[in-house]
């Protein structure tokens, strides 16, 4: 049985786990990382990245057939188009495997040892990893977890045959005539949304009253429009119950009726759980926060010199959050003193319309005891919205009514995920709305919405 | 390799639970056989408790402060060989660790919820009036504080990781930007405030709160303390007493025999407890208030109220009414000595049926101690004063001192603990009548 020894040692290679290895490894810490598959986790292999491409094919795909349904606005025509549906997952494919292979390429460059296979924790500072090969136990001094979170699963629903997960449905080999889609949260709308535009026929059951319940309302307005648009079924109350004997879906409605759904594929994607079990932790003895780990806001676990980033450790299970955590991580480990104390953490929902949602809604705020002034700036006034084809949408702003400093911004619209950019530095560079209505913006760009949205809070907007 | 599980043990006189004052070890720790691993405190004294095997520590079951029960897990060790984790693992099910002590968090970072991360946290909301809207922040002005108590500083990313390296708490740090933002330029200067002295006349508020947690032995003192207070109806009783005489005995001993130890007031003062309290038994006695029992001793187990570095102790000088003079002197050094290097035992900071305190030349004029429950009475000794008496028809310059006492009202009546007082009044007064056989 081989021995390693390492300073630091992260469970995970997914965006928590390669970024506090790749920091360690720049600030000269000897470090391991142990992951089952290939670097880059859930992110990079069978989630965010894949489910983009696969998005921005169904736009492209679905833009030229609305095309050559009809003459467009400014008068292009074109034949019905074709979409290779395997080539689509080949060139998603090659874009993970080049990220992926970047990551590798990056551990490598910062001498971070990397082993693929299956680690147990045994205490706080010992993991035995069961390799294809061999087994080998790693003593560490620090042992970072980043084993992130899977799919949920229903009990009446389980993963298998027609019934998939996001990954699945990342890796269909054709485009289903018909799809299920059981959760409409980010993850089931943004593949729902791309299936429709794939061409299949898309039927949404969603247990509560309305669709991405993360987001206020006036957020998830335009899109409930174009998911109609889209002629996607959205069963708002309904509860999906298993499989009849057809193989059709069974979903009971508001009214307690029942309703068969016939599809070639049901994906569920009611949430994801973090991932707590198959690598020790029962061995570890850690406080949990619920079903999460317990962390401080150093990230500093129930044990010393344990600590744990990402998923695993709560709300919002996003990759950016798990990588900033895991950056400080690794400074911590290097004895810089650090807190993991942001004021906004962008979520971004890639559905057409995009949402984009940084810092507080005004619910938000107006609960957490702030007197606010609030305001809207709709794309239909923006001349780049315009000649995008794209009017539909709005730019809001939240901002202390006292000092008029910037407590959250929001959007919707054609691709407003861009803008998550501009509303971060807002917030965390703490600008007033003085500020950002006197920044210039350029002339034509949706981001000139910003400006004229915090000109709007102050009474003096000029283009509405 | 194995586990090897320690469990707190029995201190004895049927304590059910101990407070962990420290920790020797911390995870990782190689240990050897007998090696100290933590050190927990009982009402009475600090028991050290010795690693049984060698090993490596693995975990360990509390944090400073927190109670544990007898027989709860205090730490798991690896050691070689098979350790004793599978017999001892059903019996540590039947007795868990103790409920540990609330923490009280520091206000500065509050503990989140589950699940509140989901939103980015925004500042906590304002804690006192805002201005009109739209006018600003409030002009900078040299006194106060940097922005209301409880909001969040506001600063750049740059600026909150520069302090943070540089250890500066931004909340201390006044900020000139923008709605009180904190900037680069603002850093500087609380840096450089920082590093030069105060310019003389310049006074600057200090918002700093130093949070200590009450633990060991203050815990200790500080649940004795409010007890007694909330139990024991205490009253008080001072009288003065002309000590000229037993001052010129002390001086005439002390320059005596060299080979003896030096005598202070308080072995006088046991003495005449000892032989006030053959008169008045329902004094140097214990009241048990919750079986209804008041144990009256025959033997005086005299307590003296020491103060050591940790705190208040009461050291006890075992069956004063066997020793003389010399031994009760002897005795309260040795135990003062112990009691201030810790190395005092259970017995010897237990079981005392009357207690004296006393501060030396700091003794004040009055003071209302605080009685040593179970027991009934303290008897305190204030300074020594030279005052102007009236005597046979004049003002002679007497040496004074005050003895304040408390009494524990229940069981003692006013009468006799002024008579008692009074019977000490008169040995001490004529200090020939504590050598005369009784």
């Amino acid at each position: 049985m081989a021995e390693l020894n390492a300073k630091v040692l992260v469970i995970g290679g997914g965006p928590g786990g390669y970024v506090t290895a790749i920091r360690a490894g720049q600030l000269g810490l000897d470090t391991v990382v142990v992951d089952m598959g290939p670097v880059g986790g859930t992110c990079l292999n069978v989630g965010c990245i894949p489910s983009k491409a696969l998005i921005e094919a169904a736009g492209a795909f679905h833009a030229a057939s609305e095309d050559s349904r009809a003459v467009s606005p400014f008068g292009l025509s074109v034949e019905k188009p074709a979409l290779d549906f395997r080539k689509t997952m080949e060139w998603k494919e090659g874009i993970v495997g080049r990220l992926t292979g970047g990551v590798a390429s990056l551990l490598k460059r910062h001498k971070v040892r990397t082993i693929h296979g299956k680690a147990t924790m045994r205490d706080g500072k010992t993991a035995v990893v069961e390799t294809d090969t061999e087994t080998v136990t790693i003593h560490a001094e620090h042992v970072v977890i980043a084993a992130g979170s899977v799919p949920v699963e229903l009990p009446g629903l389980p993963f298998g045959g027609k019934v998939i997960s996001s990954t699945g449905a990342l890796a269909l080999r054709e485009v289903p005539k018909a799809l299920a889609v059981v959760g409409a949260g980010y993850i089931g709308l943004e593949l729902g949304m791309a299936y429709a535009r794939l061409g299949s026929k898309v039927t949404v059951i969603e247990a509560i009253d309305r669709v991405l319940p993360g987001y206020d309302a006036e957020l998830t307005r335009p899109l409930a429009k174009s998911l109609a648009d889209l002629g996607v079924e959205v069963l708002l109350g309904a509860r999906a119950n298993g499989l009849g004997e057809d193989g059709d879906l069974v979903v009971t409605l508001t009214d307690g009726s029942a309703r068969a759904i016939a599809a070639q594929k049901v994906l569920v994607a009611v949430g994801r759980r973090p991932r707590t079990d198959g690598w020790g932790l029962e061995g570890l003895d850690l406080a949990m926060t619920g079903p999460f780990v317990r962390i401080d806001e150093r990230c500093a676990t129930s044990m010393r010199n344990v600590w744990a980033v990402g998923d695993i450790t709560g709300e919002p299970m996003l990759a950016h959050r798990a990588m900033a955590q895991g950056e400080m991580v690794a400074e911590i480990i290097a004895g810089a003193r650090r807190s993991f104390e942001p004021l906004a953490i962008p979520a971004i929902c890639f559905t057409s319309p995009e949402i984009v949602s940084v810092g507080v809604s005004p619910d938000a705020a107006r609960d957490a005891g702030y007197e606010i002034i609030t305001a809207h700036f709709p794309f239909a006034a923006n001349g780049r919205a315009l000649t995008r084809g794209s009017d539909e949408g709005m730019v809001r702003v939240v901002a202390r009514a006292d000092n008029h400093l910037v407590l959250g911004m929001a959007a919707v619209g054609h691709e407003v995920s861009e803008l998550a950019g501009a509303f971060a530095m807002a917030i965390e560079m703490g600008a007033r709305l003085e500020d950002l209505a006197a920044i210039i913006q350029a002339h034509p760009t949706q981001a000139e919405a910003i400006r004229e949205v915090a000109a709007r809070a102050l009474g003096h907007p000029v283009h509405i | 390799m194995g586990e090897y599980l320690i469990r707190v043990p029995d201190a004895g006189e049927g304590i059910a639970e101990v407070e962990l004052v420290e920790w020797h070890v911390k995870p990782g720790d190689p240990v050897q056989e007998d090696m100290i691993l933590a050190a927990v405190m009982t009402d009475k004294a600090t028991v050290e408790i010795p690693s049984p095997v060698s090993g490596t520590v693995k975990w360990l079951g509390g944090d400073i402060g927190d109670m544990l029960a007898v027989g709860a897990d205090l730490a798991r060790l690896e050691v070689v060989g098979a350790g004793n984790v599978a017999e001892a693992k059903s019996a540590a099910d039947e007795s868990p660790v103790a409920e540990p002590a609330p923490e009280v968090e520091p206000p500065a970072a509050p503990a989140r919820a589950a699940g509140e991360e989901k939103k980015p946290a925004p500042p906590p909301p304002p804690t006192r009036p805002m201005p009109r809207a739209g006018e600003g922040p409030a002009p900078r002005s040299a006194g106060g504080l940097p922005r209301p108590l409880g909001e969040k500083p506001l600063a750049a990313p740059s600026v909150r990781r520069r302090a943070s390296d540089a250890g500066i708490d931004l909340r201390r740090v006044r900020g000139t930007g923008p709605a009180g933002r904190i900037g680069h330029e603002d850093l500087d200067a609380y840096i450089r405030g920082a590093e030069e002295t105060q310019p003389p006349g310049s006074r600057a508020p200090n918002t700093q709160v130093e949070e200590i947690r009450v633990i060991g032995l203050r815990r200790r003192i500080a649940e004795r303390m409010a007890e007694a207070k909330r139990r024991v109806p205490h009253f008080s009783y001072v009288e003065e007493v002309d000590v000229t005489a037993l001052e010129d005995l002390r001086a005439a001993l002390n320059a005596g025999d060299a080979g003896r130890p030096r005598l202070t007031l308080l072995p006088f003062l046991v003495q005449a407890i000892v032989r006030a309290v053959a008169d008045f038994p329902g004094i140097n006695a214990q009241y048990d208030d919750e079986g209804d029992v008041i144990r009256r001793y025959g033997a005086v187990h005299a307590g003296i109220a020491t103060q050591t570095p940790g705190g208040l102790t009461v050291p006890v000088v075992r069956h004063a009414e066997a020793l003389d003079l010399w031994e009760i002197a002897a005795e309260i050094r040795r135990l003062a000595d112990a009691a201030r290097d810790g190395t005092a035992t259970r017995e010897e900071l237990s079981g005392s049926t009357i207690t004296i305190t006393s501060l030396g030349p700091l003794g004040g004029i009055v003071s209302t101690p605080v009685i040593n429950r179970p027991e009934v009475a303290i008897v305190g000794v204030n300074k020594i004063a030279i005052r102007p008496v009236w005597q046979n028809g004049g003002f002679v310059p007497r040496k004074i001192m005050n003895l304040s006492s408390s009494f524990d009202h229940r069981v003692v009546d006013g009468f006799d603990a002024a008579s008692f007082i009074q019977k000490i009044r008169g040995y001490l007064e004529t200090p020939a009548t504590l050598f005369m056989e009784q």
